[in-house]
């Protein structure tokens, strides 16, 4: 037997949540360093999975398969395809800037007597995280899968319940209350869904007679496992609305403001960049592979609803005074693109809602990160509190702006290339949608324009005026992210080769080709084409 | 040689990474730096200019591709360079002016203590005006296009604690991308249809496509070139631009930015030639805007803002030409590089003057400048006397020969577009008449300012003069060079093609009308400012003054619909978001699920109720499975 690499890559930060957890509480230091060396090695792990993939090979790589419950022919089968690596390599990526970021966001406040130890709670609980995504984005049983699909709600609820943004208008007491609300909302909702989702799974087992991915999606492909039309889009919704609430989609969004809004801004990365791709992650592989007809009798109704997330998130951030709650909003609507890439049946739309995963998650940890530090010098996080920070703070204005110019998709970071891929993929098929869908463009410009003139720029308020600009601790945080985001939007090759393929496998799967160019293209005349 | 294409792009972005990156150290001698960079950037220019020289007219063409950008099934675009006659003018025109701009920032940036980061902007600037015009596709392009538009917004708000300046530099990015918007569905439509949107391979293969794709595509880059060109009804940020520091405007007007939709234009040709009805609506908007910006340049007593209305102005000549077709892309190209001369000229020249008068920019605070700054005066005079057409300079050329052309198209649509064209050289001759005498002739206007300090106009440093006089060169001589022996026309006509055209009015017919307009243009703003003593505050004027000091209410509008009503949306929104979709999903699930009890007990004391509700949902699990063995 082979060395069962993906069960590591999972296992690593789970053994790092726990060591974490019993740092004894006077050693509060040393579980930060603890958590952040497990989750440097996972990382480590993730570029080892990336490497030892191989792009040309089979869909499912570097597989393992045990028997786990035999009477339900519940496997444990892990597999990875090229989204699957480039989504393994965002989380285990982005999770040491969250710890840095996040460094002194779970210190125990002085006048605290709290008899547990928040600062070693908060690092175990970002790695469980990590773990559990991990392990969703590695499952190819559907069981398993959705069993940690779930589970990462219990330590995503107490991430945002139990370590609030200390930035809070109101009282104490009301900044509990409210951060108590999001995180119920949070769980509620996503319960909701996963509930629905588990009548989905159980029906799936009953027509299928198994949870194996591999084996259902073959017997489809194939035509041996035929389902009725109806049980087919039943199935499908339970499972879309799952992953849709998580997304999330208009109009089941409305936890993700709340959730961004109260948790710290480290935490909100986690939610936005990284656990809610598990979300659009499953619609690419499960939704598309177990219902390929489905998928496509629900296309015009989700990509309406994807068009109206784009949309409305974009206007709904325009009006936002929160500077969190507004990053949350174009999250909203840059999820509606990707939702939009997936349905819209294309090698460009699917290749490219896969890119915007991965640039999302990037993009929003450099704006969002930034913005945390921002709102911890000033304590507030209304956008009127700020002013001319970039006349004392220039650099943290700076890297501010670089995240902002990625969340509006300039050309030359990475955001503009899966944008644009997932415009022109949708635009093959649906032109009248793609148009609306370049609306988005200009929204994005607005939101983030506007964020910047009203926080940066102007006159230097009294409150920011003695406003340090960003520690070493900080630039650590952020430049590698900007680094990232040049390199990804110049040469973005090393992510779309892996890619490639498994859109491929995917298009396939919905039986669905490209739509060939209208006319005929004629050799360039008397030039040599190289 | 085409080796050398990578290093124009590079050595000015390298430049602009070295500025920013390199942090305080580099403060003393940043801006030798960027200047240095910027003439890397033209010396290569030049080199690869004498290169093409050397080789015969079909054999120009250069290619270099550096690598495969976005490789995804059925969708390749790469990093590739095409240099050939029309990007090389580009590329001499943005490089030159540009490292003059960079000599003369350095003077007048002298006491500005972010000097460093302005190089590595100016630097950012040229960088992506050469990616636009060297790019071998219209995505690469789109790159340039956009860093054009991300360089604009930064040295536009470059004095960003004012927040004047923040605006102007937000808005000008927000226009533009409505212009993206365009130039994103463009490149959306020739995928589709072609498959590609290499230049190459498109160009080559317009014939296969219906007019109905062709005109859509062709409005659409429209669109953009109406966004960067600042073209009715995109035209509204230029104006605002003005908050940037004199040179920027000079960068924008003259060098980069607003040329960059003509360029598009005239690139775009074979795509515009297959789509008349676009190419009327190109006239059109041409038309239109060569009226509006000279309006509004009658009216503005802001010197840079009187320019500005100048820039649209003469813009306007150049994409009403474009839209001629091949009767008149040459032209508006030759246009475009004579108006770089003398644009660029006027721009410095007005920093000049505003560096001597203590930053003031109200021309009716000036008069009489002549005898204070002399080299000013003359350089501008010249400047003036080039923009306004007076023979044998190079506005006379290059404005000639586009008035010529519209006359060229023929039929009721020539004779209005040669019309508006001809009016158009007339105000010309006013408003520019109107700059000249109000800045540097008549009695000295300028009173000391609240604090008692009176100005003290004097000449500005020699680096800043330096490269005014180089413009001034050009502004006299490049117009002449040019058409001797039909020079300019024979070297771009291999790229753009060329036809003559049916003018119904001879040439020399032409030239004696545009002679007379500019002479009654001339003539009615020496009798209205030359005459007579200029007010000091500004009279109430007539109606279209007072439209015309206002932009022709074109911001009222955008104020009262676009952002006010948006405001309206958005507040809207953001309430009905709260109340309304959030209020009817909670709703849809406390109904279906009584969650709304749960959920006030789960907000007290939530870890134990969430251990229940978590038994719960474990306890919902096992039950399925349980369930399950039993089917």
């Amino acid at each position: 037997m082979s060395f069962p690499l993906l069960t590591v890559t999972a296992a690593v930060p789970a053994v790092g949540a726990v060591l974490t957890a019993a740092v004894p509480a006077a050693r509060r230091t040393a579980a930060k360093w603890l958590a952040l060396l497990f989750s440097l090695a996972t990382l480590a792990l993730a570029v080892l999975v990336a490497v030892r993939f191989e792009p040309g090979g089979a869909r499912y790589q570097l597989t393992e398969s045990h028997a786990w419950i035999a009477d339900f022919g519940v496997r444990y089968e892990l597999g990875v395809d090229g989204i699957g690596v480039a989504l393994i390599a965002l989380t285990a990526l982005l999770i040491p800037f969250v710890i840095g970021a996040g460094w002194n966001d779970a210190d125990p406040l002085e006048t605290s007597s709290s008899r547990w130890r928040p600062t070693q709670g908060f690092f175990a609980l970002i790695l469980m995280v990590e773990a559990m995504v991990i392990i969703s984005f590695e499952a190819t049983d559907v069981f398993l899968f959705y069993i940690f699909f779930e589970a990462m709600l219990i330590p995503m609820y107490f991430l945002i319940g139990g370590f609030g943004d200390r930035a809070h208008a109101g009282s104490d007491e009301n900044a509990a209350a409210q951060r108590s609300y999001a995180a119920v909302k949070f769980l509620l909702y996503n319960l909701v869904g996963g509930l629905i989702m588990l009548a989905a799974v159980i029906g799936l087992y009953v027509v299928a007679g198994n949870f194996s991915l591999q084996e259902i999606t073959a017997a489809r492909a194939a035509g041996t496992l035929d389902m009725a039309t109806n049980t087919e889009r039943l199935l499908f919704l339970g499972f879309f609305f799952a992953f849709a609430v998580k997304a999330p989609l208009w109009p089941l969004h409305t936890w993700l403001p709340n959730a961004m809004g109260e948790a710290t801004a480290p935490v909100a990365v986690l939610i936005t960049a990284v656990v809610d791709k598990v979300g659009t992650f499953a619609m690419l592989r499960f939704c598309l592979g177990l219902f390929p007809e489905a998928s496509k009798w629900a296309t015009p109704a989700i990509l309406v609803l994807a068009l109206i997330s784009i949309v409305y998130g974009a206007l709904v951030a325009v009006g936002q005074r929160d500077i969190k709650r507004l990053v949350a909003y174009a999250s909203i609507s840059h999820f509606g693109f990707i939702i939009m890439g997936i349905f819209a049946m294309t090698s460009q739309g699917q290749s490219g809602a896969t890119l915007y995963m991965v640039n999302h998650g990037i993009s929003t940890a450099a704006l969002m990160l930034v913005a945390g530090f921002l709102i911890s010098r000033r304590g507030s996080r209304l956008i009127a509190d700020y002013g001319g920070v970039q006349k004392v703070a220039p650099v943290l204005a700076g890297t501010f702006l670089i995240g902002g110019l990625a969340t509006l998709s300039l050309p030359g970071l990475a955001p503009f290339v899966s944008e644009f891929l997932v415009l022109v993929g949708t635009f093959a098929r649906y032109p009248v949608i793609g148009i609306i869908a370049t609306i988005g463009i200009v929204l994005a410009a607005l939101y983030t324009l506007v964020l910047y003139q009203r926080t940066m720029t102007g006159p230097v308020k009294a409150e920011v005026s003695g406003m340090h600009d960003l520690r070493l601790r900080e630039v650590l945080v952020v430049a590698p992210l900007i680094v990232l985001l040049i390199g990804l939007g110049v040469y973005p090759k090393p992510l779309t080769q892996i890619v490639n393929p498994a859109v491929e496998h995917t298009m396939s799967d919905v039986h669905e080709k490209d739509p060939k160019p209208q006319v005929a293209v004629e050799a360039k005349n008397g030039e040599a084409a190289k | 040689m085409e080796n050398l294409i990578g290093l124009l792009i590079a050595a000015p972005l390298l430049g602009a990474a070295v500025l920013l990156l390199g942090g305080r150290r580099l403060d003393k001698a940043g801006h030798w730096l960027g200047t240095l960079f910027a003439a890397a950037s033209f010396g290569i220019g030049v080199a690869l200019f004498t290169d093409m020289l050397g080789r015969g007219a079909e054999d120009r063409t250069l290619h270099e591709k550096l690598y495969t950008w976005i490789p995804v099934e059925g969708f390749q675009a790469d990093v590739a360079f095409q240099l050939d006659q029309l990007s090389m003018t580009f590329v001499l025109l943005i490089s030159g002016v540009g490292t003059l701009i960079h000599i003369y920032s350095i003077g007048y940036m002298e006491h500005d203590e972010r000097r460093r980061r302005f190089f590595g902007y100016l630097n950012l600037f040229l960088a992506a005006m050469l990616l636009l015009v060297l790019a071998d596709n219209y995505l690469l392009l789109y790159v340039g296009w956009e860093g054009v538009g991300l360089a604009s917004y930064l040295l536009i708000g470059f004095w960003q604690h004012k927040p004047s300046a923040a605006t102007a530099a937000k808005k000008a990015f927000l226009v533009n991308r409505v212009g993206d918007m365009g130039l994103s569905i463009a490149i959306m439509l020739l995928f589709t249809t072609f498959g590609t949107f290499a230049f190459g391979p498109v160009f080559a293969s317009v014939g296969n496509a219906t007019e109905g794709k062709l005109t859509a595509i062709a409005l659409m880059l429209l669109l953009a070139a109406c966004g960067k060109s600042a073209q009715v009804p995109l035209q509204s940020w230029l104006g605002d631009a003005m908050e940037g520091p004199t040179p920027v405007s000079a960068l924008i007007h003259a060098a980069t930015m607003v040329t960059a939709g003509v360029y598009l234009i005239v690139r775009s040709a074979a795509v515009f030639n297959g789509a008349p009805d676009a190419q009327l609506v190109v006239t059109v908007v041409g038309a239109v805007t060569l009226i509006f910006g000279a309006i509004v340049g009658c009216a503005k007593d802001d010197i840079k803002k009187a320019l500005a209305g100048s820039t649209m102005s003469q813009i306007g000549y150049m994409i009403l030409a474009a839209g001629l077709g091949p009767v008149g892309y040459v032209f508006a190209i030759m246009h475009l590089v004579t108006h770089g001369f003398f644009k660029a000229g006027l721009f410095l020249g007005a920093g000049s003057v505003m560096h001597g008068m203590n930053d003031e920019v109200d021309m009716r605070k000036y008069g009489a400048l002549r005898k204070f700054m002399p080299v000013t005066f003359v350089t501008f005079g010249l400047g003036y006397l080039a923009i306004i057409g007076f023979p044998g300079l190079s506005g006379f050329f290059s404005k000639d020969m586009i008035i010529e052309a519209a006359f060229a198209k023929g039929g009721t649509q020539g004779w209005i577009l040669g019309g508006v064209a001809l009016l158009g050289a007339g105000i010309t001759a006013f408003y520019m008449t109107r700059v000249m005498l109000l800045t540097f002739f008549g009695e000295k206007r300028w009173q000391p300012d609240a604090q008692g300090h009176e100005p003290h106009p004097h000449e500005s440093p020699s680096s800043m003069t330096i490269p005014m006089i180089i413009l001034a060169f050009g502004s006299v001589f490049a117009g002449a060079f040019f058409e001797i022996g039909e020079r300019f026309l024979k070297w771009l006509e291999p790229v753009t093609g060329y036809e003559h055209g049916n003018s119904p009015v001879s040439a020399m017919a032409v030239t004696a009308s545009t002679m007379v307009v500019l002479v009654v243009g001339v003539a009615l703003a020496w009798s209205m400012y030359g005459r007579r003593p200029v007010p000091v505050v500004a009279p109430r004027g007539s109606l279209l003054t007072r439209a015309a000091r206002r932009d022709l209410y074109q911001d009222d509008f955008n104020h009262v619909v676009l952002v006010r009503g948006g405001e309206h949306l958005t507040r809207s929104l953001v309430y009905l978001d709260h109340s309304l979709v959030d209020g009817v999903v909670n709703g849809t699930a406390a109904a279906v699920g009584g969650a709304s009890g749960r959920l006030r007990k789960l907000q007290n004391g939530y870890a134990r109720s969430y251990a229940v509700s978590m038994f719960g949902g474990t306890a919902i699990l096992v039950a399925a499975t349980l369930l399950m063995r039993a089917v």
